[in-house]
């Protein structure tokens, strides 16, 4: 008989159940396989009412993330091989409701997400014969690593501060902030900070450090977070000691 | 279809589901000592304000076994705060220098640095 492995998996279908509950599955142990392709296996052999959601398979489109063994993950990044012998209890992303299954709801981000305007705002408005917006590597490596975010919401997984207050901004959505403020052509730092600089916003990180060990795109909000308190800070003195504005 | 989400409540014992949960309270709970300490100091203040009679019977509590064991407990954790504080600002305070980032380990040296300095001037100015 070839090698199986056990999966325990959330369950939770609104229309029958009252609370979730571990579903347990056996399917084929492939050395190349990952969570995502045992879960791919169980829906198109033997379940096929399991809800979750994927894409790319490819760590690129950050749909994929769930709670693995107690770990926020990215499914198609975590292989069967490093589970082999084991179970692998498979989860929702933690701090999200769960709308089916594995299927969290995440409207609250998405909000969070608009709500530090995470896009360029323009110093000043340039008409299109003046040319390009110039930026030397130099200014692009101070906020490269923050544009590598997928928004897979790992980060508010792992963050014990977002399960504790849902109204903290969280890492990954402060973390793009700290992206646009850091750019040389952006000019919406001081639009931001009514929520970035909030008690909901970086007040409310108390540096746990999870969201950036968890981040399967290397980037780190725990950083950005740290950053931007200290910047809000001096803009905070700046202000007191020159009312009339200092920027 | 209705929609029916279903919130899965935080645990109180969040804290010990991971080892860096248990690792960041830890943290936390020195700074409860380094708080202390803080007040201590404070006191001492005030001690002194109110005479050498007052500020007598604060050293001499402080050379009590009970004061200086709880000076070394504060000692301990105010180290392990510092440390763990240190290993941190490359991440709180990046350098760049002509589009250079500053390596991690020079901003970290940097604040031992800083710390012994600070603190052999201190010692200097007891007449250790």
């Amino acid at each position: 008989m070839s090698e199986v492995i056990m999966l325990e998996v959330l369950r939770y279908h609104p229309e029958t159940d009252s609370e979730p509950y571990f579903q347990p599955y056996t399917v084929p142990y492939q050395d190349d396989w990952v969570v995502l392709d045992a879960l791919n296996h169980i829906k198109e052999h033997l379940d096929a009412t399991l809800s979750y959601r994927w894409s790319c398979h490819m760590a690129v489109c950050g749909s994929c993330g769930m709670t693995i063994n107690g770990e926020p993950k990215l499914s198609c990044h975590t292989f069967l091989r490093d589970y082999r012998g084991g179970v692998i209890r498979v989860e929702p992303l933690d701090h999200f409701p769960i709308e089916r299954d594995l299927v969290i709801v995440m409207d609250s981000f998405m909000d969070k997400l608009g709500s530090v305007k995470p896009w360029l705002i323009p110093r000043e408005d340039k008409p299109l014969a003046a040319g390009e917006h110039l930026q030397s590597p130099g200014e692009l490596d101070t906020f490269h690593q923050y544009t590598q975010c997928i928004n897979c919401l790992l980060c508010y997984a792992a963050c014990p501060q977002v399960g504790l207050n849902e109204d903290f901004v969280g890492p990954a959505a402060l973390a793009l902030a700290h992206r646009y403020n850091l750019d040389s052509r952006d000019g919406g730092k001081d639009a931001r900070a009514e929520t970035v600089a909030s008690n909901e916003g970086i007040w409310e990180c108390t540096f746990v450090g999870a969201c950036s060990e968890v981040c399967p795109k290397q980037v780190d909000p725990a950083a950005a977070i740290q950053q931007t308190k200290i910047s809000a800070s001096v803009d905070w003195l700046k202000d007191l000691l020159t009312p009339r504005g200092h920027r | 279809m209705s929609r029916r989400p279903y919130i899965r409540k935080v645990e109180r014992s969040w804290w010990l589901q991971h080892p860096r949960y248990v690792h960041y309270m830890i943290r936390e709970l020195t700074s409860l000592f380094v708080g202390l300490y803080c007040a201590l100091l404070a006191v001492g203040l005030l001690r002194l304000s109110q005479g050498s009679a007052a500020w007598d019977g604060f050293v001499a509590n402080l050379s009590s076994p009970l004061g200086i064991s709880f000076q070394l407990l504060c000692l301990v954790f105010a180290t392990y705060h510092s440390v763990t504080w240190f290993a941190l600002t490359p991440k709180a305070m990046p350098l760049q220098v002509k589009d250079e980032p500053v390596p991690g380990i020079v901003i970290v040296g940097a604040h031992y640095v800083a710390w012994a300095a600070v603190s052999a001037v201190v010692l200097i100015g007891a007449g250790m």
